[in-house]
């Protein structure tokens, strides 16, 4: 995917109010990038510092200009926990399961599931697994 | 008035923690509220100034209001505040700076919610877990006790902190809530019990977590003290570093250490004259983080001053000696309230058997979130 400003889309939207630009769902890019199996992220087009999560300016030097960039998956694991009591309904078949929360290689930080067994320090890459109709990160060791 | 004018917690209000069935949160903080104006020797009609927290049970555009109608006040200045578990602290360092600019005498700041009896577990964990980001962190199935599970191993992996150590602190609450009546949970528990308890998300176990309770907390925050003793609330202040858990920067630097620093600068105070802490203990490592980033302990030496009896109620640093949300139980906003007034209580000897040697000066410390708010006060006792 190429790097695109979502807000300067949303700026040539004929639908869009004249002086007051709103990009739709902030997060768009990346979900969608999810469901084509992509991680995506924001990077500051004046500073180029790689946003987590996703931001209306950059956490760095306040910069409105963020350009959507793909990852390219690999990581290292932060923090890890194994879930043994589900949220919900729609998560207690899966328990136990893994999460962990991973800088990836780029910089930004993510939140995702994890195969068992993840440590703290370990090199891991992004895969994807489905679960009740949408898509998750799942991140493997590295081999 | 001028920005120099003392400012005093005049009188303070709570309902046991547990289980009120069939009491709403207004129901709750009307109690609580009703005991604070008594103890603080006001009417109704002096009260001009009205902070409340939300209520998860009880979503409404207009808490604060809705709640005076109810209870019969009619203040000149009013709103609800939601800051997650630092809103209690938020509250009264707000209602500190409406007295202090003369724009009020007598502030009301209550919290009540029946979180427990009010809603099913799921439902309540279900809305808890939304502090988290809805994109990125809550699709994967996390919870408020996942986000702390993931925040202790990484500052378990890196100050070297063990499970045995935050079972101190389990152990440390359970003890002081026996002594409670007041409290939800009142079984005493050992650190063996502690690590053996239920895993919920790895290294948290049941007895890491604090309960779900139903009750209430009030304070009147006033130009003028108390009869009982006059606390005065000497320093504030505040740090939002970060909503969500992936966006800490830095597991050592949550804010807390900021939000603490700005409150001894303006009191003029350091860490040796305090005598008392009120520190927030959603979870085991939530305390052992607090304690070590502001700095009443050393980098994993938190554990270190439990086991030595520094912590305890006879000890020089008595922590959260009413249970805390470990014991004492959680309730949502009043639950980060009950510190403060414990504090309160302790300093004016109203804390009946579990009395200590009156504190002249404690730290008062929430955090919302996760780590995410942070406000910190300094009280002290000026007579």
């Amino acid at each position: 995917m190429t790097a695109t400003e979502p807000s300067k889309a949303a700026a040539m939207d004929p639908a869009a109010p004249a002086t007051l630009s709103i990009p739709a769902a902030l997060s768009a890019p990346f979900t969608e990038g999810l469901r084509l199996g992509v991680l995506r992220y924001q990077r500051c087009t004046a500073c180029g510092c790689a946003q987590t999560l996703v931001r209306y300016a950059c956490r760095h030097c306040g910069n409105e200009g963020l350009a959507w960039h793909d990852a390219a998956g690999s990581a290292t694991v932060r923090a890890v926990t194994v879930v043994m009591r589900a949220p919900s309904d729609e998560f207690r078949p899966l328990a136990p399961y893994t999460l962990v929360l991973v800088e990836l290689d780029e910089g930004p930080r993510l939140m995702g599931h994890a195969a068992p067994g993840m440590q703290i320090g370990d090199r891991v890459r992004a895969g994807f697994f489905e679960h009740r109709g949408g898509r998750l990160i799942r991140f493997e060791a590295m081999v | 008035m001028t920005s120099s004018s003392p400012v005093f917690l005049r009188g303070a209000g709570s309902t046991p923690f547990g289980r009120h069935e069939g009491h709403s949160a207004l129901d709750l903080m009307a109690a609580a509220a009703q005991q604070a104006l008594a103890s603080a020797q006001l009417s109704r009609g002096e009260i001009d100034g009205l902070l409340c927290g939300y209520a998860t049970t009880m979503p409404h555009l207009m808490l604060s209001t809705l709640f005076a109608e109810r209870f019969g006040l009619q203040p000149r200045y009013a709103h609800a505040m939601q800051l997650g578990g630092a809103t209690g602290a938020a509250m009264l360092m707000a209602a500190r700076e409406l007295v202090r600019s003369g724009r009020c005498r007598n502030v009301l700041v209550v919290a009540g919610e029946n979180r427990l009896t009010g809603q099913s577990r799921d439902s309540s964990i279900q809305t808890l877990a939304q502090v988290g980001d809805a994109d990125f962190e809550v699709p994967n199935g996390a919870s408020v006790p996942a986000y702390y599970a993931l925040m202790a191993s990484e500052y378990m992996h890196r100050t070297g902190v063990t499970s045995a150590d935050l079972a101190e602190f389990a152990v440390l609450m359970r003890a002081n809530a026996v002594r409670n009546p007041d409290a939800h949970l009142r079984t005493p528990i050992t650190q063996a019990e502690v690590l053996a308890s239920k895993p919920i998300a790895t290294p948290l176990t049941l007895l890491d977590c604090c309960p779900i309770s139903d009750g209430g907390m009030a304070f009147v925050v006033s130009a003028d003290a108390g009869r009982q003793a006059a606390v005065r609330m000497v320093g504030a202040g505040q740090a939002h570093r970060h909503q969500h858990l992936s966006a800490m920067s830095d597991v050592m630097q949550c804010g807390a250490g900021q939000a603490s620093q700005q409150a001894f600068d303006e009191a003029g105070l350091t860490h040796g004259d305090i005598d008392y802490l009120g520190i927030y203990d959603s979870f085991t490592i939530t305390l052992v983080m607090l304690i070590e980033e502001i700095g009443f302990a050393p980098r994993a030496g938190a554990a270190a001053r439990a086991r030595a009896g520094d912590f305890s109620p006879t000890g020089a640093l008595p922590l959260n000696t009413h249970g805390g949300l470990l014991s004492f139980g959680h309730c949502g906003v009043a639950g980060g309230m009950a510190h403060a007034v414990e504090a309160w209580r302790q300093m004016t000897g109203q804390a009946g058997q579990r009395q200590i040697r009156p504190p002249r000066r404690a730290f008062v410390h929430a955090d919302g979130g996760v780590m995410s708010s942070h406000v910190s006060l300094l009280l002290s006792r000026e007579d």
